[in-house]
């Protein structure tokens, strides 16, 4: 597995002669786009029968769809320095929001994770799904990699400053995606396993501590998950109902639009976090299979872009941003098919709804830009 | 902000070397993930499959029982005594409601539900499990029903049953012979078929309606339905039907009843009627009655304790459960013991001074007439009730004696009538005395039951049967207040045929001739203690009038009724059959202290004869000349 090219390096790149081509103006990354689009479409049929057939719904998703791959092209046409230089003030920026929200939030579902800006009702802890690993990327690629022992110490409080802050909104979901963004930059970084083990083992250790600072809601989710029979009609029944309904799509599925579990109110949350499950109801195995490939895709076609990319920076942005998504796809499905507790994540670019399609689609912006501002290199 | 690089060309490639390792390791982690999220949906999609389709098919499809319509009650001549009647309740299932309390709130503003509904409604939540339907009111008014339909999006759990309701359209007209039927308790349920009780909210509880519950209910049927999430029922997928219960066909005369009731006034008492030659119950009166109809859906605390603490005991089945000292009504049947033991004949004469002795006791056993009756021979002391004749009669004959052969016309045990509850009244003897007292037979206690009294004690019901064996000339039938059962679809009748419970053997005809002139004496003769019912009378009756004491008087006491207070006043019989020569209806009647059984029950009983006999509206007026209790007569006649 070759993910270095070495004639690009040496700046003999055929897509460099090529630097009129429509696509390039535009900085979009053809691949990607193909993926992203071919996902947002399938996630659009998926929801019409979510909805049960609701037009308005479904209107309203591709509005919503339009404005995030709108800004993801935005972000695309900034050139990397620019986003680069942007990191530490983005991070700054996220951070006072988040306190803010500490400060005087609205209370929305029982937590506090909005700011009402008057015009629209804006979530901080969004903007650091993206501000937390660029700030680290800045911060480290500022040095040689791999990071000394201060630098990985000192990153490690910038990740964990905002994630703590953010799970304790309560948001354990968008918590777990910019923890783990943050440190799957320390990971691209080149931080030693040993470190990498270590950080999970404490991780593990620490619990039985989290356990005791959870809110009930979240400690019957994990309960919920370790034994959901225990509450078969309470807590237990959305992942009851879920796993009946993946399990009874077997191979091929019951069609679009004739998943009786999500038809019949069984399903909760279908149009959103539980969509995978009418999903695999309706297309089956073969369906799940496809839409997995779908995101491999994209996920493949986005570390191919970190490797190609021309700085530190680039490349450690670029690596954490895709397997954040990864983590999304991950977790999401995860939670929904019963193996992992259930963490309010959306299925990206599938599920309705959410200010997160639009931070989601601002990172493949920035994958976008990378790619496409490669500049040749003289040797 | 600008940044000084300082990343040396050999650096560069190191750091990216660097990266290429980790990014290896990244799609390593990618695809090992990958792999587990593929693997479990091989584990849910493919390999269980099979569970998965089943459990979201049992999700969706529900089995709803179909509750049988029950069949339908009809008098002798196809009058409705219940039936069915269309209503609508309003039902939870307190499992599918998120807030009960909320829920209840709104649903006041909606519908008129009173604090009783709430308080029946919360007791019967704790009773019944989560997920079935508790009944919150019932009998909505087609207005309500239509403001709870509009409504009804914002009561999720909530819903209008439509059902079919019980319903007595003749109220309190033979409540005691109908019964009733009410919500179905733990208790009974344990005791049906629960399977077949699954989709039915009602059971009989007293009555014909708890008699004939398993022919009256019918089997249960079911259908599939397509449920969603909150229960409602979407479509019908499949349906077994149920089987409708039976409708009856009593032997009961409802008008007859209503005549029966009716002459009873405000006294209370039962009367029973039966057909001697089939055991058929005619009319079964227990008064006062009630209106089985509040009982159905339940009833508030107020009005139950109302009928519950009743001095009158309205729910009291008198007919079957009251058990009162026979008093003269026994003996013609003590007579005929007499008879065929060969301890008297009709011609032996006694002389009756008013009262008797045992020799050697002080004690006099009194008659009823102060002065005595002189000289009786079995007639007179039949027609005339002479107590001495009887007390010597009982000495002669001696208790056990006595005891076995009043037992074997049905003295003392359950005649068993297709009703529950039966109780067997009480033929006391000297092995019983041992069980139950630890004390031995006193020679007072067997003259006093010769007269019926003491610890004698029989049922209306078993009067009117074993005046009815008498009327048959010993042909004890098994009284049945049920005729027939009706299949409701084909319309074919089965009729229960007449059961013979036993034959008195080895009585001589003279001896039941004797008997019964004597009887058809004491209305026809001019000394007869129920001559008064004879007055225009158009076909003849054989009659034997009697007084149950309900308390005892001590040796010198004069019974003076208008002195004593109602409650204390002795209960007036009177058992009777006619037509004398082809006994077509024998009758028992107690007036609870009525007082004289000539005078008060004896023209009650005469009503119903009439009815019976004649069948002509003019001849019910006939013996109702006499207000009940206007009787100045005493003692044992």
């Amino acid at each position: 597995m070759s993910l270095l090219d070495n004639s690009r390096i040496l700046g003999r790149s055929g897509a460099s002669t090529e630097g009129t081509s429509l696509a390039q103006r535009l900085h979009v990354d053809v691949p990607l786009l193909i993926g992203l689009l071919l996902l947002s479409g399938l996630g659009l049929v998926v929801l019409y029968s979510a909805s049960g057939q609701d037009m308005d719904v479904i209107m309203r998703e591709a509005l919503r769809l339009a404005l995030a791959f709108s800004v993801m092209l935005v972000v695309a046409q900034v050139t990397p320095d620019t986003i680069e230089n942007w990191s530490p003030w983005l991070f700054a920026l996220g951070l006072i929001l988040l306190l803010a929200v500490l400060v005087l939030g609205d209370i929305g579902k029982g937590a506090q994770r909005w700011l009402d800006l008057g015009l629209f009702r804006f979530q901080p802890s969004e903007i650091m799904k993206l501000a937390v690993p660029m700030m680290i990327a800045w911060y480290l690629a500022d040095s040689t990699l791999p990071p000394n022992r201060l630098r990985v110490l000192a990153a490690i409080a910038f990740i964990l400053v905002p994630t703590l802050l953010i799970a304790k909104q309560p948001d354990l979901g968008t918590a777990l995606l910019v923890g783990s963004a943050g440190a799957f930059v320390l990971l691209f970084a080149g931080i030693r396993w040993r470190v990498v083990i270590a950080g999970l083992v404490l991780l593990a250790a620490s619990a039985p501590l989290a356990w005791h600072f959870m809110h009930d809601y979240q400690r019957q989710r994990v309960l919920t998950f370790l034994n959901p029979e225990n509450d078969p009609l309470g807590a237990g029944y959305h992942i009851i109902q879920s796993t009946i309904a993946i399990g009874s799509g077997g191979l091929f599925g019951k069609g679009w639009l004739n998943g009786t579990q999500s038809h019949l109110d069984f399903l909760p949350e279908r149009k959103t976090d539980f969509i995978f499950a009418v999903f695999s109801e309706e297309f089956g195995f073969l369906g799940v299979m496809l839409l997995l490939t779908l995101y491999l895709f994209v996920i493949g076609r986005g570390l191919y872009i970190a490797t190609q990319a021309q700085d530190t920076y680039s490349r450690l942005v670029a690596g954490s941003i895709t397997l954040t998504f990864f983590v999304y796809v991950f977790v999401n499905i995860g939670m929904v098919s019963g193996l992992l507790p259930v963490v309010g994540l959306p299925l990206p670019l599938v599920s309705y709804g959410g200010t997160s399609m639009v931070t989601l689609m601002a990172g493949f912006g920035i994958l976008m830009s990378i790619h496409t501002h490669r500049k040749l290199l003289a040797t | 902000m600008a940044r000084q690089k300082h990343t040396a060309l050999k650096d560069h490639l190191r750091e990216l070397m660097l990266f290429q390792r980790r990014t290896i390791a990244a799609v390593a982690l990618t695809i090992i993930l990958s792999v587990v999220l593929i693997g479990r949906m091989v584990y849910l999609q493919i390999i269980n499959h099979a569970h998965y389709t089943t459990l979201s098919h049992n999700n969706r499809v529900n089995i709803v029982p179909i509750a049988p319509t029950r069949g339908l009650i009809y008098d002798r001549n196809g009058v409705l005594l219940a039936e069915n009647v269309p209503s609508y309740s309003l039902e939870i299932v307190p499992e599918r409601v998120p807030n009960l309390a909320q829920t209840l709130k709104g649903l006041r503003k909606l519908i008129d539900i009173s604090d009783d509904d709430i308080d029946r409604f919360k007791k019967m939540v704790k009773r019944t499990r989560r997920f079935e339907g508790v009944p919150l009111r019932f009998r909505l008014t087609d207005k309500e029903v239509a403001r709870f339909a509009v409504n009804r999006y914002r009561f999720p759990g909530v819903d209008i049953e439509a059902s079919l309701t019980r319903h007595y359209p003749l109220g309190r007209l033979a409540a005691h012979v109908v019964g009733y039927v009410g919500r179905i308790n733990e208790e009974e349920l344990r005791k049906v078929d629960a399977s077949n009780y699954s989709g039915t909210s009602h059971i009989g509880k007293v009555g014909v309606e708890r008699s004939y519950e398993s022919v009256l209910h019918g089997e249960v049927g079911y259908q599939q339905v397509e449920t969603n999430a909150q229960g409602r029922v979407l479509r019908v997928l499949e349906r077994t039907p149920p089987t409708p219960g039976k409708n009856l066909y009593l032997n009961i005369d409802i008008k007859m009843q209503a005549i029966a009731e009716r002459a009873f006034g405000d006294n209370d008492g039962s009367l029973v009627a039966i057909d001697p030659k089939t055991g058929a119950v005619l009319a079964l009166v227990s008064m006062p009655s009630y209106d089985p109809n509040v009982f159905v859906n339940g009833l508030d605390a107020k009005t139950y304790k109302k009928l519950s603490t009743s001095p009158d005991r309205p729910l009291f089945n008198r007919a079957i459960r009251g058990q009162y000292p026979p008093g003269s009504t026994s003996k013609p049947f003590t007579a005929l013991a007499g008879l065929e033991l060969g301890v008297i004949k009709p011609t032996d004469e006694i002389f009756c001074p008013g009262y008797y002795q045992i020799e050697g006791e002080d004690r006099k056993y009194r008659d009823w007439k102060k002065w005595g009756h002189g000289h009786v021979d079995l007639h007179k002391a039949i027609v005339q009730s002479c107590d001495v004749y009887f007390y010597e009669l009982a000495q002669n004959l001696g208790i056990d004696r006595l005891h076995d052969y009043l037992y074997r016309f049905g003295f003392g045990r359950k005649t068993g009538i297709d009703l529950q509850g039966e109780l067997p009244g009480l033929m006391p003897s000297r092995a019983w005395k041992r069980r139950t007292q630890h004390l031995p037979w006193f020679p007072g206690e067997t003259l006093i039951t010769g007269i019926g009294q003491g610890f004698e004690l029989a049922t209306p019901l078993q009067l009117a049967n074993i005046t009815a064996t008498l009327a048959d000339q010993g042909h004890r039938m098994q009284p049945h207040v049920v005729y027939a059962e009706q299949n409701p679809d084909s319309n074919a009748m089965q009729v229960i045929p007449p059961h013979l419970l036993g034959t008195i053997a080895k009585v001589r005809q003279s001896d039941w001739d004797n008997v019964i002139h004597d009887m058809h004496d004491v209305v026809h003769s001019i000394h007869g203690t129920a001559r008064r019912i004879s007055h225009n009378l158009k076909y003849t009756i054989a009659g034997k009038t009697g007084t149950a004491q309900v308390f005892g008087m001590k040796q010198d006491e004069e019974y003076v009724e208008e002195d004593i207070a109602k409650k204390l006043r002795d209960h007036a019989l009177f058992i009777g059959f006619a037509p004398v020569k082809d006994p077509k209806i024998a009758v028992a009647v107690i007036v609870e202290h009525g007082g004289g059984g000539g005078s008060v029950a004896a023209p009650i009983a005469r009503q119903v004869m009439d009815y019976y006999l004649l069948k002509s509206p003019e001849a019910n007026h006939v013996a109702t000349g006499q207000q009940p209790n206007s009787g100045t007569q005493r003692g044992q006649h």
